[in-house]
């Protein structure tokens, strides 16, 4: 990837567990476009294989994916 | 994928404060994920869908050694169970499953079911159990809808996954 991703909507869910995280990612998905991005970060290490299991159930991609300290940050397009 | 969604099928037979998250938990994590989900509620798991009992769950400290956990200072040493006999005990372990839960910001048992009924989670009240406990619809939230293991098994037999809670 040469540029990063243009960010449509930040959703912070630092220090949140599940399943709040997929519940508002949810949310926030259907309120956006297709291909649209959505940033989402969060401190829950839970959050790191079940946000590869929601790319896998609803086919919305995760663009990008990285840590920053505590944090993890997704990028991801909804894609339907 | 194929053309219909994955289906949850479970049911929630306990009426402690414990075990009425986990249901709940995967039914908003399912319907999160695009599946339709339905979860039928019967014998004490019934409490949760009633208006006044569902904020009046407890966790009891009897028959749970992990209840109340141990000091991070003393990991060997625990409460004798006897004393979760104890008058006051059980609200006491409530209070403090209440305290992690709130610290840990996550949603009540009823903002839970508020999400379940905002994403359409099917939530069946168990007729028998209703019968047998004298318990009304109007008694129960609005959306819990009265029927039998019937019609539960109908939802069911079409199921991705299915669990006895």
């Amino acid at each position: 990837m040469t540029t990063a991703p243009k960010v449509v909507q930040t959703l912070d869910c630092k220090g949140l567990l599940c399943p709040v995280p997929i519940i508002k990612l949810s949310k926030a998905v259907k309120a956006v476009q297709v291909g649209e991005v959505i940033e989402m970060l969060a401190t829950d290490p839970g959050s790191v294989p079940d946000m590869e299991a929601f790319q896998r159930q609803t086919g919305h991609e995760i663009v990008s994916r990285d840590r920053q300290g505590e944090v993890f940050r997704f990028l991801v397009r909804k894609t339907k | 994928m194929g053309d219909r969604p994955k289906r949850l099928a479970m049911v929630a037979s306990k009426g402690t404060l414990d075990m009425a998250y986990p249901p709940l938990i995967l039914a908003t994590t399912a319907v999160s994920m695009g599946w339709e989900t339905g979860i039928f509620f019967t014998f004490y798991g019934l409490d949760i869908l009633h208006k006044e009992r569902v904020k009046h769950l407890q966790v009891s400290p009897i028959g749970n050694p992990a209840m109340p956990p141990p000091l991070a200072a003393m990991p060997g040493f625990k409460v004798p169970n006897l004393l979760g006999a104890l008058p006051g005990m059980t609200a006491m372990a409530t209070m403090m499953m209440q305290g992690w839960m709130a610290k840990a910001k996550m949603p009540t048992v009823t903002d839970m079911l508020d999400l379940c009924v905002d994403a359409d989670v099917k939530l069946f009240a168990c007729a028998t159990t209703m019968g047998v406990m004298g318990i009304k619809q109007e008694d129960l939230i609005p959306a819990a809808q009265c029927a039998g293991a019937t019609t539960f098994l109908d939802f069911a037999g079409d199921a991705s996954v299915s669990l006895f809670i």
